[in-house]
């Protein structure tokens, strides 16, 4: 980020917070659609809480309401959340302390968290990561809760554009912090590859594959 | 056990799983320069995909929507030097005009 604010929780709270409503809401949606699917009302909110990812969660509840099998659900699931393993060994060398809390900070880590806590040269904060991270946590199993007892209080999100918010962030930060050369061919061609198989491979494979294109700067030390 | 619950308990139990391996079993140490360099490239190719997603992703499938009004103002935004939270609240602004004028 250009702004030189020193990074603590506090300012990654900041930063998130314009997404602050979008996850909310779509906790909401989430919560709606898994009451719909037949969940009950606490595996939802119990979901949300531990696998705290918004595109697994809403893929998982969808196949359940298809009636599909426990294998598609945990499948589809598995393969949209399958990036956070690549992330997580990317930002491992920030986290300190003991194994207990370095396990509890790494469960804040969600693409939004990731994304505003990125201080360039493809390193992050740890303390912008869990100030980002604590704030979208309750925003997403409150929500979740609210949908879940309250049904469908605030409408569809997408009337109020709230699903654009998120491509949006992705992309401001994006273009503020891809400035060298590798990382805008590396931008190029992630969003190229995640384009193509966007309509051939199933849900996460996309990126995935896309997140796979740092690995031709392996061989340039 | 219900399938909703084998679902819950399977998908937190990977997800957690993933989120935790690197901090947990990597945290504090370095990682080989090799791998950093690496790595450099793994923000803008994966925020890229997640643009590229998030902005025409369907069920397997290009949806081109009012997302992309949405989009395309935040990329005017950014250009005007716009905050973060105006470039985002402008999108969802101009997305849901796009949408309640067009549909």
């Amino acid at each position: 980020m250009q702004k030189a604010a020193p990074p603590s929780p506090r300012e990654g709270a900041k930063r998130v917070a314009p997404l602050a409503p979008a996850s909310g809401s779509f906790g909401v949606a989430y919560g709606v659609l898994a009451v719909t699917a037949g969940m009950g009302v606490l595996a939802p909110i119990v979901m949300s809480a531990t696998t705290f990812a918004g595109a697994a969660q809403f893929a998982a509840a969808s196949v359940i309401r298809d009636g599909g099998s426990v294998l598609a659900a945990v499948g589809a699931a598995v393969l949209l959340n399958a990036r956070y393993l690549a992330i997580s060994v990317a930002i491992a060398p920030v986290f300190r302390g003991s194994r207990l809390r370095r396990f509890f900070e790494s469960q804040l880590l969600v693409d939004e968290s990731w994304a505003v806590s990125q201080v360039g040269g493809g390193r992050i904060d740890r303390r912008l990561l869990i100030g980002a991270g604590l704030l979208l946590f309750p925003c997403w199993v409150g929500g979740t809760a609210l949908g879940v007892f309250g049904g469908d209080v605030l409408g569809n999100p997408k009337r109020l554009g709230l699903d654009a918010a998120f491509p949006a962030l992705f992309l401001v930060l994006l273009i503020t912090l891809t400035v060298s050369r590798r990382a805008i061919v590396a931008a190029f061609a992630g969003g190229l590859i995640a384009l193509v198989l966007l309509p051939v491979a199933p849900a996460g494979v996309p990126v995935i594959a896309a997140g796979a294109v740092c690995l031709a700067g392996l061989r340039r030390p | 056990m219900s399938t909703t619950w084998l679902v819950v308990a399977l998908v937190g139990a990977f997800t957690i799983a993933f989120k935790a391996a690197g901090p947990v079993l990597l945290g504090g140490r370095e990682l080989p320069a090799r791998m950093t360099a690496a790595f450099e490239l793994l923000a803008p190719s994966l925020l890229a995909a997640l643009v590229v997603t998030q902005a025409v992703g369907g069920k397997q499938a290009i949806v081109l929507d009012g997302r992309l009004v949405g989009v395309a103002t935040a990329i005017v935004a950014v250009r005007l030097r716009a905050p973060l939270i105006v470039s985002i609240v402008a999108a969802a602004v101009a997305t849901a005009l796009a949408r309640a004028l067009f549909s």
